[in-house]
């Protein structure tokens, strides 16, 4: 009866072994799970690991998809009002890409296509739009550069450093307005503009503490949290006025 | 020491937040105004986004107003049945405000409504007020006091449905509280101002109320109406970060005690002056920004409480 078990973690350990050995590439996180507390002011998470020798790194860091939509602003009457707008599908709310050398070098236009290696070659696709594709790349483009003065996505840094041959190491920063939700870390080993291994690791970015229990009230219980907040109102209104009743 | 808003999902510096809530109440102790036409534009000023500043500055002048009523009705100041009128246009008034937020905010033209309400409303009081305080000045330097009459006869006392107020000494009809009610809620829910100066002089020179008791009426019918707003952002909008007022009111209560000391001792046509050169500034501030080439053509609509 208790064999089952036995086996079937034989079997696991059976597949892995020659799969770790075949597989050049390992990498990981320092920690896998960023808490935003009521003291959070960002946050950096190293990510290490090893590699075939003689081989080039690349990190892409994505948070979750989101539509995200872009105004361009327009005169009328001389005021600067909201007026034409492009929903773009599934636009990651956070993205940084890293790597041991210049992009360019070490990856092929297509393969930066197919896994999205650097901000201008992400797939952002405008929802039913009747513009030109000109037109919408000013939307691409003022999108991304909103993105990186928000701080959500980084500008491409190689910023990946190794030890001897085949350890490597680089350090993600993570800023207070970080997006929550499930990240996906994916790893790339690069010989001769190709992807010879991948890897993905998850990130999970949460609220806790306080504010992550009155963020979940206020969106969840909403009412209570009105009446709450009309009766914290009324409670602080009517001390500060008992305090000083005197003068 | 930064401090995470879990509403508005910024990182804030909390000194900065309670020099903010000192600053703004030391000039409405000084000023006997709200402070929410300062406290809104500053938040923004500071990257919360205007939905979430709006909605919790309502939030902020509730607690305010009800410390201010309680004193004034120890002194007997507050007329009810006036409030209680004012506050059933009020009602009317901020749940239209609220749908209107609301429907700005899908249309993304929110911000800009925003904006457009504080030029418009802070350059007509702060011009008026600037002109009426110089004007206050000279005559006080000429010494000829004119004597006016209590209030003067208009159409507007010809209306229908007319109610007596006894404590305001009026008998007028009570649709025109009402309507000012209804206009303040509006403001209110748009602007997060509690609307004292658009009521306090609609109560003086429309309904010709006298003005010891124009203040603390004033205060009981926004203390309604912001509890109004707060409980309808909450729920339509999740915009109200409690946090957030909490701080706010912290800084506000103990800068409004100084403020008030100071105010003593110094002569009302000054402090009106020096008032309307302040909105006037907030409101140059909020224009320049409205004409001027913004550095970036394109921008995000911002989510915030949107998820």
């Amino acid at each position: 009866m208790r064999l089952g078990p036995v086996l079937l973690s034989l079997g696991i350990m059976a597949l892995a072994m020659p799969t770790s050995a075949q597989n050049p590439l390992v990498a990981d996180l320092s920690e896998h799970q960023i808490q935003i507390t009521t003291g959070f002011t960002g946050t950096d998470v190293l990510l290490f690991g090893t590699v075939a020798s003689n081989s080039d790194v690349v990190v892409v860091v994505r948070g979750p998809a989101e539509d995200t939509t872009v105004w361009r602003k327009g005169r009328y009457a001389g005021i600067w009002v909201n007026d034409q707008r492009v929903v773009f599908d599934s636009v990651p709310s956070f993205y940084a890409v890293r790597s041991s050398a210049e992009l360019g070098q070490i990856a092929s236009d297509t393969v930066r296509a197919r896994h999205s290696m650097g901000a201008n070659y992400l797939r952002l696709r405008a929802k039913e739009s009747s513009m030109s594709p000109a037109e919408l790349e000013t939307f691409r483009a003022g999108l991304i550069r909103n993105k990186r003065r928000q701080g959500l996505f980084t500008p491409e840094g190689e910023g990946i450093s190794f030890l001897g041959g085949e350890l490597f190491r680089t350090r993600l920063f993570f800023p207070a307005n970080v997006p929550t939700g499930f990240y996906d870390i994916e790893v790339f080993m690069m010989r001769e503009g190709r992807v010879e291994h991948a890897q993905t690791t998850p990130l999970i970015v949460s609220k806790a503490g306080l504010g992550a229990d009155v963020f979940y009230f206020a969106h969840e219980y909403s009412a209570l949290y009105g009446i709450l907040a009309i009766l914290l109102a009324a409670a602080a209104g009517a001390l500060a006025a008992f305090v000083f009743r005197k003068n | 020491m930064n401090i995470y808003l879990p509403i508005a999902e910024i990182s804030v510096n909390v000194f900065l937040l309670l020099g903010m809530g000192g600053g703004v109440g030391f000039l409405s102790g000084l000023f006997g105004v709200g402070g929410g036409f300062l406290m809104t534009p500053l938040l923004i000023f500071i990257g919360v986004a205007p939905a979430v500043a709006v909605a919790t500055e309502a939030n902020q002048i509730m607690a305010a107003s009800v410390s201010g009523v309680l004193a004034h009705w120890r002194r007997g100041n507050v007329d009810f049945r006036m409030g209680a009128v004012l506050l059933l246009g009020g009602t009317l008034g901020s749940v239209s405000g609220v749908w209107l937020f609301t429907l700005l905010r899908g249309l993304g033209q929110l911000d800009l409504v925003i904006s457009l309400c504080y030029v418009v409303l802070l350059g007509a009081v702060g011009t008026l007020m600037f002109v009426e305080s110089t004007r206050a000045l000279f005559r006080r330097r000429r010494q000829t006091d004119v004597r006016r009459k209590l209030h003067q006869h208009h159409w507007m006392h010809g209306l229908p449905f007319k109610m007596r107020f006894r404590k305001s000494k009026l008998y007028i009809s009570a649709l025109l509280p009402i309507l000012i009610g209804f206009v303040v809620g509006i403001l209110a829910a748009i602007m997060g101002v509690g609307g004292g100066f658009i009521m306090v002089p609609a109560m003086i020179y429309l309904l010709g109320m006298p003005t010891s008791v124009v203040v603390g009426t004033s205060l009981f019918q926004i203390i309604f109406v912001t509890a109004t707003v707060t409980f309808l952002q909450a729920t339509e909008n999740q915009t109200v970060d409690a946090l957030l007022a909490l701080i706010l009111l912290t800084g506000g209560v103990i800068g409004a005690q100084i403020g008030t000391r100071v105010g003593t001792r110094l002569r009302g046509e000054q402090l009106r002056g020096l008032l309307a050169l302040l909105v006037l500034g907030v409101c140059g501030k909020l224009f320049f920004d409205l004409v001027a080439t913004p550095s970036d053509l394109f921008i995000i609509a911002d989510n915030v409480g949107g998820h």
